[in-house]
């Protein structure tokens, strides 16, 4: 059973590269009040504070919260990428994250050989990988250009293939950043309809989004993140009242109410 | 384009087809204990063992696309160093008053050698930071980025051993049974070209100046290791006792070039490249196993 648990999650990143260290400091601090030092006296940023929570099989989480207040860096965490400074992450189940559209992708190689790489990377077979190969160019309809270098993809062309790629070996823990939102609109059709697919086989979904019509739709659970901390938790509409401006909310579910019809 | 919805009785392609057990859960704890971070990092290393045929895939592609649009391709790494070898192995012959037959096989191989030395602390160096896009989009073992510099730098030592073998068979060298010690000497070298790799990696990685002072200490040690010259060359001159004794390029060269050319082999050559080789993977273990959980933070 896929699930996930977060347990006292605390994540704090060094700042090493700044020359002036006590001028920052003042001014971060006025800032913000995030800023600390750690035991041996390094100033750390703390991303994430002391989080728990735990994720079962068809849950699908949104995390909103503003600029910075540590979606992404909960995100990448929970795939395992940044380990902890304090607490334990524990993921039952196969694990794929969307966090950025590159997704570790080089630039330099063609869609095929980025296929290529990540059927590698999972452990696929040749015969496999091949049925990869076809699936994603199925999906995110690229055709010829699934010859030539990523580079040459327009921005929506890396989305799909993102997607098409993270989504075309069943995860069954997907984590998604909101940048599947830079997709056209019948691209973003096509992407629901796939991600329903999902999440209908229990699996578990957490998505990071600004747009809360997508989180309506999608998540069946908020989690809303403020300063590193989580400040709610609770069914969609619930949070996202308290979160957004009235007006806002209610163009929000107006508009999710609109895409279900 | 047609839009084809995905039919997802057929597209199924699952982790658990793919070799993973789903069922084994993944625990990602904070590492305070060593005993926790020595687990950890033990777990990477497996971890890049059982993906190797990506790692393969990563440095074939690596080479493929320097020369991606070159007519030669790869061959240019071949027809280089044979450009190299041919133009200073003339030259320096004259100015060293040196018999080109003699000199040559011993240039050839030791700028190989050399070659494969330095791109590894080059590009070892850069392991984490270039492949930052890669470390912060999903979960992988980070020895893999400093395998992946290793096995590439193999394939382009593969491409230049032809130059070599050519200078070899022009000049009628057949090496003596007693050069197949250069086969544990093979060993050696991948071991620390493993361990140098990882190690100037995590340091890069953290301190962005250590690439261009790594890639000025090599320089310095071109010249001072007798790579272009031969220490019986200025035994007259006293000079070489002071840069060969103490040097562990030196002694890691020789076992390799020693048995090749048929020169006899200094006991003690082999006694330091064993002593050299353990304080380096002591050293890069400890950095490692100390700082793998903050590389993603570094980079």
């Amino acid at each position: 059973m896929a699930n996930i648990l977060i347990d006292q999650l605390s994540i704090s990143f060094p700042l090493y590269h700044g020359e002036s260290r006590s001028l920052k400091k003042t001014v971060f601090a006025a800032a913000s009040g995030r800023l600390g030092e750690d035991r041996s006296h390094r100033l750390v940023v703390q991303a994430l504070r002391d989080i728990s929570f735990t994720l079962n099989r068809g849950d699908r989480l949104g995390l909103i919260g503003s600029n910075g207040a540590g979606k992404t860096t909960l995100l990448r965490a929970m795939a395992g990428i940044y380990e902890p400074t304090a607490g334990t992450v524990t993921l039952n189940g196969a694990v794929t994250a969307l966090l950025d559209p590159g997704q570790g992708m080089n630039l330099e190689l063609t869609g095929r050989e980025n296929i290529r790489l990540r059927g590698l990377y999972s452990g696929l077979a040749d015969t496999q990988i091949k049925q990869l190969q076809s699936d994603v160019a199925d999906f995110a309809g690229l055709g010829h250009f699934l010859e030539l270098p990523v580079k040459t993809y327009s921005s929506g062309m890396i989305v799909r293939l993102g997607f098409a790629l993270a989504t075309a070996i069943k995860p069954q823990i997907l984590l998604m950043d909101e940048w599947i939102l830079a997709g056209d609109a019948s691209f973003l059709d096509k992407a629901r309809h796939r991600l329903e697919t999902m999440v209908r086989g229990a699996e578990v979904l957490v998505l990071s989004s600004h747009s809360a019509d997508i989180i309506m739709q999608w998540c069946n659970r908020v989690i809303w993140m403020d300063n590193g901390e989580v400040r709610a938790d609770g069914p969609p509409l619930d949070i996202l009242e308290a979160y957004l401006p009235p007006e806002q909310f209610a163009a929000a579910k107006a508009a999710a109410a609109r895409m279900a019809a | 384009m047609n839009v084809i919805a995905p039919d997802p009785g057929k597209t199924d392609i699952t982790m658990s087809q793919a070799g993973r057990a789903p069922s084994a859960p993944i625990r990602i704890a904070a590492a305070t204990t060593w005993g926790g971070r020595i687990t950890t990092a033990v777990q990477d290393l497996a971890e890049t063992l059982r993906l190797w045929p990506l790692i393969w895939t990563l440095s074939v592609l690596d080479i493929r696309l320097r020369y991606r649009g070159s007519l030669l391709g790869p061959f240019w790494l071949t027809l280089s160093t044979a450009i190299m070898v041919g133009a200073i192995g003339f030259l320096y012959s004259h100015l060293f008053h040196q018999n080109v037959a003699a000199y040559l096989p011993f240039l050839s191989i030791s700028l190989v050698l050399w070659g494969f030395v330095s791109a590894i602390t080059a590009e070892g160096c850069v392991c984490f930071s270039q492949s930052e896009n890669m470390i912060r989009a999903m979960r992988m073992p980070l020895s893999l980025h400093a395998t992946r510099v290793v096995l590439r730098n193999i394939f382009v030592l593969g491409h230049n051993l032809v130059v070599i073998i050519v200078v070899f068979a022009i000049f009628r060298i057949v090496p003596s049974m007693a050069s197949f010690t250069v086969i544990p000497a093979c060993a050696l070298w991948l071991i620390d070209a493993l361990a140098i790799s990882l190690l100037l990696g995590i340091f890069g990685a953290r301190y962005r100046d250590i690439p261009p002072i790594i890639g000025s200490v090599m320089q310095i040690a071109f010249y001072l290791t007798p790579i272009m010259w031969s220490p019986t060359m200025l035994a007259h001159r006293g000079l070489s006792a002071v840069l060969v004794e103490w040097n562990p390029f030196f002694d890691l060269v020789e076992i390799m070039r020693g048995p090749l050319l048929g020169h006899p082999l200094e006991p003690q050559a082999w006694l330091f490249s064993i002593g050299y080789t353990g304080l380096l993977v002591l050293l890069s273990g400890f950095v490692f196993i100390r700082a793998r959980p903050r590389i993603a933070y570094w980079v």
